[in-house]
């Protein structure tokens, strides 16, 4: 089980933000992803996910192996705690909505409706649907935002029995997680050079 | 020397440069002698009187118009199979002046069928399919302004051409099924012995030419443009992030 | 998958919105044309089959863009893109989902309307059976509209201008076994070529609108 990048470049809005990027993940690791706004954190996790394709290089993942959180937590507001969280279950085919709920301390919100959850709340509930994904790699966008000391430090051990338990997880974060045996990798040293074309980004032929 | 070397960019705007000085001329001579030729020189139909010479119009640009259809068909799959930019950007050039000749052949057909049939406008099978034709381009070159990111909406209208095609044809076979019309038949077919006399099908010849020529001067014209748009807005782009 | 169809059900219901809005445009169609073109019962049954088809194709279009676009907004649909359920098979069940909140109860509900329009008695088997066997592929082919439209701000009126073009063969040949019906002809035709576009959508399009999602997502 092991995520690779190879001499990847990526793009966001037609314009390479990051090449030559290798990395990877194994069982057990975290990786931090580092790097000033705008870098292309956000870019290159999507990527990972699969969800746009790399302007070059290889990502090799296991099939079906990623769980990706990013800055929308995909809650519906008129369906309760509990609803949200058996829906992302029964879609990733896995249980374990109680222990879930349990984990990130939601106990006492279950029958709330996501529209009556705080932003803090919102994003444990968010960070809950990672545990019932039943993937192993998980790739988290600024997974912290609007959490409080004692939901971070939650979630940091959540994070950390995940990798104990032969997960990964790939972050992009501006704090410190608290997630000591977590690589840091600064994204900034990937930063594309903009004056040489890319190699065969869409627009290098009309340049 | 593979046809593909023509989907540079480069290549293909140096290319038009050289045919468009060629086409161009040649098809407004095309046109100006097949509507000259079609227009005074033909004698009047026994029916129709002078009205029938509205064919030299009509016809032609009917034909175009679903030729238009046809050719940004093509154009898209080749964007969509082999990533050409230059083919996308022609599906986008052509859909215009595919409209053009899709609203000329509505116009020319209700003037003819004023005289004709008593009314400017029938819910004809063709005429309604040409309508429908002209919704369709409507909501093809929507998508493609809609849509800021040139790739995405090259992509996405390929998808639309694709489906639109399916609907476009079981729509023509729907409108047919729903009135039987007033549309005389085919005026022009392979077999000569079917068309319509020889004195006004020779000039229809040239003048159909003559259309056709019109429409790849003015999809290259607009291609060319397209290009030149797209490198503009590479170099803006590329000159914010410096 | 189930799971899928269960949540955007349970969605449209809390949400309230889903049936009750189309269902009122629906009447509305049905009250105002007879308004508008005079009470003349025999002028009214005349063209009832096309008002009843027009007005029901309407009542679908407007909730379309809620298809996708909800979840688009709240990041599910990247989620879902990433699920391991097939993103053409998040299509047809969404697709079927809306068939089920807007859909059906339109055609539960047009024979009500088919009497206030005058519709002869020998129609309404027709119509009820023409709408549930044609408004799936409105709903297929709406699927595919909201998917090329998802990430655009204005999308909503762009959304109609596609989808009405393509929504042309189902509703001649849907409004085409209403009036065959009505008048006692032979209905076979109209009838199997709309299922055939309803089963030819239903099979096709989830693939060009699952195609259309990657690119939005991208």
């Amino acid at each position: 089980m092991e995520l690779i990048v190879s001499d990847v470049a990526v793009a966001r809005g037609g314009i390479p933000v990051l090449e030559g990027v290798n990395l990877s993940v194994s069982s057990g690791t975290a990786l931090v992803l580092r790097g000033p706004n705008g870098i292309g954190k956000t870019t290159l996790l999507r990527t990972l996910a699969g969800l746009q394709p790399p302007l070059q290089g290889t990502v090799t993942l296991p099939p079906e192996g990623i769980a990706y959180a990013a800055h929308a937590d995909g809650l519906k507001a008129t369906l309760t705690v509990t609803e949200n969280l058996h829906f992302w279950a029964s879609v990733n085919g896995q249980g374990g909505v109680e222990e879930a709920i349990t984990r990130m301390n939601l106990a006492d919100l279950r029958d709330r409706r996501a529209a009556n959850l705080s932003a803090g709340q919102k994003r444990r509930l968010g960070l809950a649907r990672l545990l019932v994904s039943g993937r192993a790699i998980w790739l988290l966008d600024e997974p912290t935002v609007s959490l409080d000391a004692a939901s971070v430090a939650l979630f940091a051990g959540v994070v950390r029995e995940h990798l104990v338990r032969g997960g990964a997880a790939v972050m992009a974060t501006h704090i410190d997680l608290g997630i000591p045996e977590a690589e840091v990798l600064d994204l900034s040293a990937f930063r594309a050079n903009r004056h040489i074309p890319a190699g065969h980004g869409f627009d290098e032929a009309f340049a | 020397m593979s046809i593909w070397e023509y989907a540079n960019p480069k290549k293909f705007s140096e290319t038009a440069a050289r045919i468009l000085p060629v086409v161009a001329p040649l098809s407004a001579l095309t046109l100006l002698v097949g509507l000259i030729w079609g227009f005074f020189f033909t004698p009047d139909d026994y029916k129709q009187g002078a009205t029938v010479k509205i064919i030299y119009l009509h016809v032609p640009s009917a034909m175009m118009a679903i030729n238009a259809w046809g050719m940004m068909l093509v154009t898209s799959l080749v964007w969509l199979i082999r990533r050409h930019h230059v083919s996308a950007l022609a599906a986008r050039a052509a859909a215009p002046i595919g409209l053009a000749f899709t609203l000329i052949a509505l116009v020319t057909g209700a003037l003819w069928g004023q005289p004709m049939w008593g009314t400017w406008w029938a819910w004809d099978p063709r005429l309604t399919s040409f309508l429908i034709l002209a919704l369709f381009y409507l909501g093809y070159i929507a998508l493609w302004q809609a849509v800021e990111n040139p790739d995405t909406a090259a992509d996405l209208t390929s998808v639309l051409c694709i489906v639109g095609s399916v609907f476009a044809l079981l729509s023509r076979y729907a409108v047919n099924f729903w009135n039987q019309g007033l549309h005389q038949g085919a005026s022009l077919s392979l077999d000569k012995e079917e068309n319509v006399s020889d004195v006004f099908w020779l000039p229809l010849l040239v003048c159909i030419a003559g259309f056709i020529l019109l429409f790849v001067s003015l999809v290259l014209l607009r291609t060319v443009t397209e290009i030149r748009l797209r490198r503009l807005a590479v170099i803006e782009a590329r000159e914010r992030v410096e | 998958m189930i799971a899928l169809l269960v949540r955007d059900l349970r969605l449209a219901i809390r949400a309230g919105g889903g049936f009750g809005l189309g269902l009122a445009f629906f009447l509305l169609v049905a009250v105002l044309v007879p308004l508008g073109v005079g009470p003349e019962g025999g002028l009214l049954a005349k063209i009832a089959p096309g008002i009843l088809w027009v007005g029901a194709l309407l009542a679908c279009l407007l909730s379309l863009d809620r298809i996708f676009a909800l979840d688009f907004e709240d990041g599910s649909l990247d989620l879902l893109a990433t699920a391991p359920i097939p993103l053409e098979g998040v299509v047809a069940i969404k697709a079927l989902a809306h068939w089920l909140v807007t859909g059906l109860p339109l055609t539960l509900a047009a024979p009500l309307l088919g009497v206030l329009l005058n519709l002869p008695l020998t129609g309404h088997g027709w119509l009820v059976l023409s709408l549930f066997l044609g408004t799936p592929a409105l709903s297929v082919i709406g699927a595919f509209g909201a998917a090329l439209t998802v990430g655009l701000k204005r999308g909503g009126l762009l959304l109609s201008l596609l989808v009405l073009p393509l929504y042309v063969p189902t509703l001649i040949f849907g409004a085409e076994v209403v009036k065959r019906g009505a008048a006692g002809l032979s209905v076979e035709a109209p009838l199997l070529l709309m299922s055939a576009i309803t089963l030819g959508s239903a099979a096709a399009l989830p693939f060009a609108a699952a195609a259309a999602l990657r690119i939005n997502l991208r």
